[in-house]
């Protein structure tokens, strides 16, 4: 029996003596709030503080905290308050998933540092990894918890306020992921996965595995009693849930092993035979002749093209007064949220419900109900908090393996993935090998673009084909184009399944193509951010997709960074090995060119109560907050009146896949749409005018408008079969035309833009990079939330910052967060976001998309950067010491 | 499987040589690489008071080898272990410096432990203890290769020794890798310069991160010695260190980097504490 003081309380717990302390408190006491990344002590969520000092709970035996005080994220302490309140106000936690370890380190600080400077700050949660906020907000609210008042809601309107997110309490709290819910006695899923590229394999005896003591059930690809092919594009679904022979990546699951929750889930004795078969890894030799076919109808490795082709860009180039020619190749990255996939299914009724971290509950929905042959209404996907997703979690995972297990099983399951696991099995960003030219004329006038793009699309489809699509559209960058030959091939391997993941291809693209007019305009004698602006596009122009655009925000970006170029550059100027880089974004909102509507459902009870159904998934990025400053103006009413409900597939109506960049403008529009029907049938039963002011009073609705004051007795309305007396709910499906042959059409309805200043210092003996500030200015069309806009900004830089100069996954070796580097504390500089509002008639207020154009001008900005300081032109990303030393050598040579 | 926390070394060597058994201290090492659970029997000598501390007397510094490296961090040590102090600064985060020691860092022998640099660079000693009684040798001996050591199944480190004479001078530690915090080193460096009248009276030089093991660069310090401490970084030869190593090409960097980076760290960490 291990005693410890736990957050006060004494507690008393008998467990095997070398359990991990995690285990104990999460799984034996049911204290949720401290988390799991990687049991590996490499990201600090398990942070607790033993005796006052900081510790990874995952590596501590729980023998070892007897008599100890230990302090967890539920503790209620004065210190924890202030740095709760700190965090809500500075927007320091986005996800939440690293929140409770950051907020105990930065306890341990404050506890013998009460008032610490940013490099204290820094430092001392050097050992937190957090993948959304870029870290700065967290340092800037630990050295802020003085006792500043939170800020009251407005009562008023609060489009454009910097309101602390809705959700921010549980936040703060340690909110529930998907491995913190399970029910009682839930059996739990462990899955037999490919240990090779490709590898063709035999069970043998499952049965007498499955009767062994403590396992209840094994499944294999023959239990799947529906379609085991799986792809968030229904045409190309091709992933099955389970395996059947051969694997064709490290990492496929091949079994799934149900262990009674008292079992010991250990399945290094399951039978399976192994016969490795020869790989194709190698994307170049996979799409040539001779190669192994991934999927035998795919001939080439093929799995599609996408292409723009607009004038005649061969002769255009040959006219051309300038022209530089390119190449850039991209790794396999990793998406690295702290949250590995987990979840918890079970069957109510004859509904099998399924609560996991997700992006796309409607889909997941829909994939998992076909994969076990059950209508959609017997599915029913309850989204977790999501501790990160930036694209992984669009495509599902362990759904379908949760819901085949509670459905033949009858009892209840749970299944969370190991660091390795998660990092094996999900997708990735494409590795993309990038080639082309780009021309210009003597007055420095862009003329022709032409790229030829090969992804590595891995294994599977997932979101392979809108890479291949998204690319060709987008690599001019936001520059008017007048000739264009783009083409981008998303080639299969035996490689991890690469997907989506913040900017679907863009991000690399924008890589080569802005790398690349640095050269240009060196070449046409421009200063860089100028050649730009020069080029850059404007209201009336028109795209390599031959779309008129309108509300175009790229100009207004590079004006407002010109002050700050000017400065940097004279700095930089009188300092050895400083450089300074730009590179500009665009980036259409939504699915290319495919309808992808949003609904959004608000309705009143007779007790006066607004409740906003809200299906977008809040994965950190604030469609909580947003969607609902939205609706409660465009209704009329206090942000503070709304109640929410979250993405339930059995609660809220569909607002699509947060992904794309669409939450905001298209489920923000639908919220708008929902919010002003329900004003405009309240403003009908008053007889009044939009100009009437709305309040919600014990069952009455008072409507106002000049002196006159009516008042709606709600209990005097029926309700309808949700309990509603007034009820709205309407959708928004942005409109778009498809592209043809040559990629042409009007793939977007609204696209954003951006720019970013990188400041840096590049050590030229050692091949390092120390970067300095970087600015952003990105147009939002408007600012819905500035202060959440601002935390997209810093995290996506971040994920800009580890694209450029660190990520390489690797299967097999870097399968773990210390072989796998993404940013610390110490590898974000201070960020300037300047929010730009040129309005988009077709958003919501005029607001645009911005989670993924905030990563794209990051890495190129960096990379042109580091040309400025040294002449080194790196080409191989990341841009690793030693890539960044071969390319000053090569420089000077 | 067994578990024991013993508050006496003679407890500890006794349940040791009963059955032979994983040695846990810090976990830093052992939870990473077990799998869901930790299995097997297990021996935690963390609860033995003599093992943690670090005590002075006129034959040296003597620091327990369950001694954590925050409270390294925080100890008030003469200069010739600053780099020691470097190192433990950046031995993961602060909740690993919290936990991990500098015995099981030593114990763990990987070509990258942060902590074995600075200590051959001031001639550490490790003390073992068997049932036999204590032993020590030189750490440059007790590291026989990666994850190699040359402890006895029945053994335990207690403590790692710095002879008075190598905590003189002053001792910088750098370490390179690809970002800030939690880094896995691609190389670092310790070096350890005592002066002598403007000129270097003895030099200790050490890379880690390059080799199989850590090691001591003999020939260069030798070259070093009576050297005006004005110009010493200039006396760093690439083509001498390189020769001293033997690096490997592994996802962090390519062998020939290694070596030109480690030669450059040197310069500069001899350079810094020549200053």
């Amino acid at each position: 029996m291990i005693s410890f003081t736990l957050n006060g309380q004494t507690v008393s717990i008998d467990a095997p003596l070398t359990r991990r302390l995690t285990e104990v408190l999460r799984e034996d006491l049911g204290q949720t709030g401290t988390k799991v990344g990687c049991d590996a002590g490499d990201c600090g969520a398990c942070t607790v503080l033993v005796d006052g000092r900081g510790l990874c709970a995952c590596l501590i035996p729980v023998a070892r905290v007897q008599g100890a005080v230990v302090q967890t994220v539920e503790g209620e302490t004065p210190v924890l308050t202030r740095l709760r309140a700190a965090f809500l106000r500075h927007g320091a936690a986005q996800c939440g998933i690293c929140t409770p370890g950051m907020l105990m380190a930065a306890a341990e600080l404050l506890s013998h540092t009460p008032a610490p400077s940013l490099d204290q700050a820094e430092q001392a949660l050097g050992g937190v990894l957090c993948r959304c906020t870029g870290y700065r907000k967290i340092l800037a609210a630990v050295c802020d918890t003085g006792n500043a008042p939170s800020p009251a809601l407005p009562d008023g309107p609060v489009i454009g306020c910097r309101i602390p997110r809705l959700d921010g309490d549980a936040k703060v709290a340690g909110d529930s992921f998907g491995a913190d819910f399970a029910p009682e006695a839930a059996l739990v899923l462990r899955a037999v996965r490919s240990p090779h590229a490709h590898a063709a394999f035999a069970f043998g005896d499952l049965r007498s595995f499955a009767a062994r003591p403590g396992v209840a059930a094994v499944f294999t690809a023959a239990d799947i009693p529906g379609r085991n092919a799986f792809g968030v594009i229904p045409a190309f679904a091709d992933q099955p849930a389970l395996a059947p022979s051969p694997a064709r990546f490290r990492g496929e699951a091949v079994a799934l092993v149900a262990f009674e929750p008292w079992g010991d889930p250990d399945l290094s004795a399951f039978p399976i035979a192994w016969t490795p078969l020869p790989a194709e890894t190698d994307p170049a030799h996979a799409e040539g002749p001779g190669a192994a076919l991934v999927h035998a109808d795919r001939p080439g490795n093929r799995l599609t093209e996408g292409r723009v082709i607009k004038g005649d860009a061969a002769q255009a180039m040959a006219a051309s007064a300038h022209v530089v020619s390119g190449q850039i190749a991209t790794s396999f990255v990793e998406h690295a949220y702290i949250e590995p996939e987990a979840g918890a299914a079970w069957i109510e009724g004859d509904t099998l419900v399924i609560r996991a971290c997700t992006q796309a509950p409607m889909m997941d929905r829909d994939e998992t109900a076909a994969i076990l042959n059950l209508p959609l209404d017997r599915v029913r996907i309850i989204p977790s908090a999501v501790g990160g997703g930036f694209g992984s979690k669009l495509d599902i995972s362990l759904q379908p393996l949760l819901g085949l297990a509670a459905l033949k099983l009858g009892r209840p399951v749970r299944m969370t993935y190991s660091r390795a696991e998660s990092m094996a099995s999900t997708t990735k960003r494409h590795p993309a090998h990038m080639v082309g030219q780009i021309g210009c004329d003597a007055q420095g006038r862009i003329t022709a673009v032409a790229f030829e793009g090969r992804f590595d699309t891995g294994a599977y489809a997932s979101w392979g084909p809108t890479v291949a699509n998204r690319v060709p559209v987008h690599v001019t960058g936001p520059y008017c184009t007048p000739h264009v030959t783009a083409r981008a091939r998303a080639i299969h391997t035996h490689g991890p399944v690469s997907g989506a993941f913040r900017g679907f291809g863009v991000p690399q693209a924008a890589i080569w193509q802005e790398t690349l007019f640095d050269r240009l305009a060196d070449q046409a004698g421009i200063d860089r951010l100028e050649f730009r602006l020069l080029n850059a596009l404007r209201d009336g122009d028109v795209t390599a997709t031959g779309q008129v655009l309108q509300a175009t925000g790229i100009h207004a970006c590079l004006q407002a960074l010109r002050p700050h170029w000017k400065r940097a550059l004279a700095e930089a100027q009188a300092v050895p090995g400083r450089g300074v880089g730009i590179a500009s974004c665009w980036y259409g909102c939504g699915n290319t060119s495919l309808p992808n509507p949003s609904t959004i459902r608000i309705g009143i009870t007779p007790a006066g109560e607004v409740v906003l159904h809200q299906g977008a998934t809040d994965i950190g990025q604030g469609s909580n907050t947003v969607i609902s400053q939205i609706a409660a103006d465009a209704l009329g009413v206090p942000l503070t009146r709304l109640r929410l409900i979250g993405p339930d597939t059995a609660l809220t109506p569909d607002a699509g896949k947060t992904s794309a960049s669409r939450q905001t403008f298209v489920t923000g529009r639908a919220a708008m749409a929902a919010g002003q029907a329900l004003r405009a049938a309240i403003l009908r039963l008053a007889n009044a005018s939009d100009a009437a002011k709305l309040a919600l009073d014990h069952g009455r609705i008072s409507v106002t408008e000049g002196g006159t004051r009516r008042e709606i007795d709600l209990a005097t309305l029926a309700t309808d079969s949700m309990g509603y007396v007034l009820q709205a709910e309407e959708s928004y499906d942005p409109p778009t035309a498809p592209l043809d042959a040559n990629g042409q059409g009007k793939p977007y309805a609204v696209y954003g833009y951006g720019a970013q200043i990188v400041e840096l210092s590049v050590d030229d003996r050692l091949g390092t990079v120390r970067l300095h500030k970087i600015t952003a200015a990105h147009d939002v069309g408007r600012a819905i939330n500035p202060l959440l806009a601002e935390g997209q900004i810093e995290g996506g830089i971040a994920q800009g910052i580890g694209l450029a100069l660190m990520e390489e996954y690797i299967s097999g070796r870097t399968d773990n967060l210390h072989d796998y580097l993404i940013p610390t504390t110490g590898d974000v500089p201070p960020i300037e976001s300047l929010l730009v509002e040129v309005p988009d008639p077709e958003g919501p207020m005029g607001a645009k998309g911005l989670g993924e154009h905030v990563l794209i001008p990051t890495a190129p900005a960096i990379l042109n950067a580091i040309r400025h300081a040294t002449g080194a032109e790196v080409t191989e990303l990341p841009a690793l010491p030693h890539r960044i030393l071969a390319a000053i050598k090569a420089a000077r040579r | 499987m067994r578990y024991d926390r013993p508050t006496t070394l003679s407890d500890a060597l006794q349940m040791l040589s009963a059955a032979p058994r994983r040695i846990l201290a810090g976990g830093t090492d052992l939870y990473p690489s077990a799998g869901s659970t930790l299995t097997g029997d297990v021996l935690d000598l963390t609860a033995i008071a003599d093992l943690r501390g670090i005590t002075r007397d006129d034959t040296g510094l003597r620091i327990g080898a369950c001694t954590p490296w925050s409270d390294i961090v925080a100890a008030d040590l003469p200069m010739g272990l600053t780099a020691l102090q470097q190192a433990a600064l950046q031995v993961g985060g602060r909740q690993i410096q919290n936990a991990g020691t500098i015995g099981g860092n030593l114990c763990n022998a990987s070509p990258a432990a942060d902590g074995v640099p600075p200590l051959l660079a001031c001639n550490a000693r490790v003390e073992l203890s068997g049932p036999v009684g204590r032993r020590d040798m030189a750490l440059s001996d007790f590291l026989v290769g990666p994850r190699r050591t040359a402890l006895l199944p029945q053994e335990v480190m207690t403590a790692v020794m710095i002879p008075s004479t190598s905590l003189q001078g002053r001792s910088a530690f750098l370490k390179l890798g690809a970002r800030a915090y939690l880094v896995i080193s691609i190389a670092m460096v310790a070096v350890r310069i005592v002066p002598d009248a403007g000129r270097v009276g003895e030099a200790a030089l050490a890379i880690g991160a390059c080799s199989a093991t850590a090691t001591r660069l003999p020939a260069i310090e030798a070259a070093l010695i009576g050297a005006p401490l004005r110009s010493l970084a200039s006396r760093i030869r690439p083509a001498d260190v390189a020769a001293a190593l033997s690096p490997i090409d592994d996802i962090r960097a390519p062998a020939t980097y290694r070596a030109e980076a480690a030669a450059e760290l040197l310069s500069r960490a001899v350079a810094e504490v020549a200053s």
